[in-house]
């Protein structure tokens, strides 16, 4: 058995361990620490293919950015897990439903599953091309998908912009620090030298 | 012999034993690292820092060392095991994983992969888990506050630390850290370096490289006259022991890419003068010195003020140096600086 199977097991195992863990373990913030671990054991499956920018993407963007998302906002809910369990109880009828159907569809497509004859072929002519990966999907993004590939980044514009429009509130009566009026403070104007008589005051 | 080692089994062996040594390396250069950090700054502020054990005090990080060793672990009542001794292995681990990459001199390098620099800044986003994972497993007030600051800090500066190494892959062409250093040769030597063409980046990176390593002026994790020391409350012993070696060999890993990305790497200043891995340490010595500096002549930022310089002025003007140097590149302006694939060097 050579090493390269023995990381694959090993990085697939932990992938499976992980995301089964995600879902079994009773503490929350567990749960997101075996998701990263699913994530970055898919990572490692990446690399194992070749495409070891998509698996430096996949760290950085789901380990790095939306995991720490999940992170945040799990270890910040305060919540009941007694009665979050008791409400779930109800569900379970309508759960099992979806899960069964899911399974059968998920047994249906595998089924029917084969390979085509020139499928493989079509995957090692990709690893072994004389471009690094990354130089290769760049061309394909910014060449020949160039407009599909604006259009995405522009959803993602406008749905940013609406995140921030539907969220952002201007509360009055909050006093705010602007940074340039106090650095364009003017001495003369703002601090007066006044005689005081003795005796006298103000 | 030779058969062996060219066996799947014997290239791991090999590959163990490199990483044994630059292991060995980094702990060694922590060791010494602590001992410079504290000198420099006692003699910033006219004290004679650590002179008492051994010669110059030279001992001193051991003596320190041991005796956080042999001190009792203390786990706090509540506190999620596995989680709370979880986060200091990630932080030392991950400081020292990105090493991987980091060439040293002309091929020496554990792993020479395409993707190397996406593969540091991945590293250096898994870092933050050992800070927030600290600071909720210790079930505590301080850790907690300490935990979720310094999580909003470090992913604020990584945003514009991304962008500036953006600047550096176009001018390349490459993300691998012996292509970047290559392309900065040439025979004006120090004039040939990155640092002049992406002049305002310098500062950027340096400045963003403080706040992703928790280094003052943005120590708000830790500050001490706030939260005690932040996520690191409630670990004694060998875990502090861990978060501190790791929090160190993080900020000379960033001396590495500040010296690898602006500053020629292993490459001589003077033309004429061999290239070679004492220059490469000669400057990551430097800006180790740069930061000793900077913790001991500033004082410590505000949180919003923090926030604000990573939000509202470092990644728009990255933001922006990213679209210029873009600009440059693709029509070659300046007699190609920006692009080096043209002035060949």
């Amino acid at each position: 058995m050579s090493i390269l199977i023995i990381t694959f097991y090993l990085f697939s195992l932990s992938a499976i361990a992980g995301g089964l863990m995600t879902v079994i373990s009773r503490n929350p913030v567990h749960s997101v620490l075996w998701l990263i671990l699913a994530f970055l054991s898919s990572a490692g499956l990446f690399v194992l293919l070749g495409a070891e920018f998509l698996a430096m993407l996949l760290i950085i963007v789901y380990v790095g950015a939306v995991a720490v998302l999940f992170l945040f906002v799990v270890m910040m809910l305060d919540v009941d897990f007694s009665t979050l369990k008791a409400e779930m109880a109800g569900y379970l009828p309508i759960a099992l439903l979806i899960g069964v159907v899911l399974v059968m569809q998920l047994g249906m497509a595998f089924g029917v599953w084969s390979y085509a004859e020139t499928a493989l072929g079509a995957r090692e002519v990709l690893a072994n091309s004389q471009h690094h990966n990354t130089k290769a999907l760049g061309l394909i993004l910014y060449d020949r998908y160039f407009i599909l590939f604006q259009l995405s980044g522009l959803i993602l514009l406008v749905a940013m912009i609406g995140a921030i429009v539907l969220t952002l509130r201007h509360r009055k009566n909050v006093k705010r620090q602007n940074i340039l009026s106090q650095i364009y403070r003017d001495p003369d104007k703002s601090v007066e030298i006044r005689d005081v008589k003795p005796g006298q005051g103000l | 012999m030779a058969e062996f080692l060219n066996s799947s089994w014997g290239i791991a062996l090999i590959l163990i034993s490199q990483g044994l040594m630059m292991a060995v390396f980094l702990l060694l250069s922590a060791y010494f690292l602590i001992y410079a950090d504290r000198k420099v700054w006692a003699a910033v502020q006219m004290r004679r820092g650590p002179n008492v054990v051994g010669a110059f005090g030279l001992l001193q990080s051991g003596a320190d060392m041991l005796k956080l060793v042999f001190k009792e672990i203390i786990i706090p009542a509540g506190a999620d095991k596995p989680v709370f001794f979880l986060a200091p292995l990630i932080s030392f681990v991950m400081a020292i994983l990105a090493w991987a990459v980091i060439p040293l001199n002309e091929g020496w390098v554990l792993s020479e992969i395409n993707v190397a620099l996406l593969f540091v800044f991945a590293i250096s986003s898994l870092e933050v888990y050992g800070v927030i994972m600290g600071g909720w497993a210790s079930n505590s007030k301080y850790p907690f506050l300490g935990s979720l600051r310094s999580a909003a800090q470090m992913i604020s500066y990584e945003v514009s630390i991304g962008l500036i190494i953006i600047g550096v892959i176009i001018s390349t062409g490459s993300m691998n850290f012996g292509d970047i250093v290559r392309a900065q040769d040439g025979n004006l030597g120090i004039f040939n370096w990155y640092w002049l063409p992406h002049f305002p980046m310098v500062f950027l990176f340096f400045i963003s490289a403080l706040a992703e390593t928790n280094r003052p002026p943005f120590d708000l994790p830790e500050a001490e006259s706030e939260l005690v020391a932040g996520f690191q409350v409630e670990y004694s012993s060998t875990p502090f022991l861990l978060f501190m070696a790791g929090e160190l060999i993080a900020v000379f890993l960033m001396c590495a890419l500040t010296t690898l990305l602006f500053f020629g790497g292993w490459l001589s200043p003077i033309p004429g003068l061999a290239d070679g891995f004492h220059w490469m340490l000669a400057k990551m010595g430097f800006f180790f010195f740069v930061f000793a500096m900077v913790k001991a002549i500033t004082p410590r930022y505000r949180y919003d003020q923090l926030m604000r310089l990573g939000w509202k002025v470092f990644l728009p003007i990255s933001l922006g140096w990213v679209i210029f140097v873009a600009f440059f590149a693709k029509f070659e302006m300046f007699g190609g600086v920006y692009a080096r694939w043209v002035i060949g060097a």
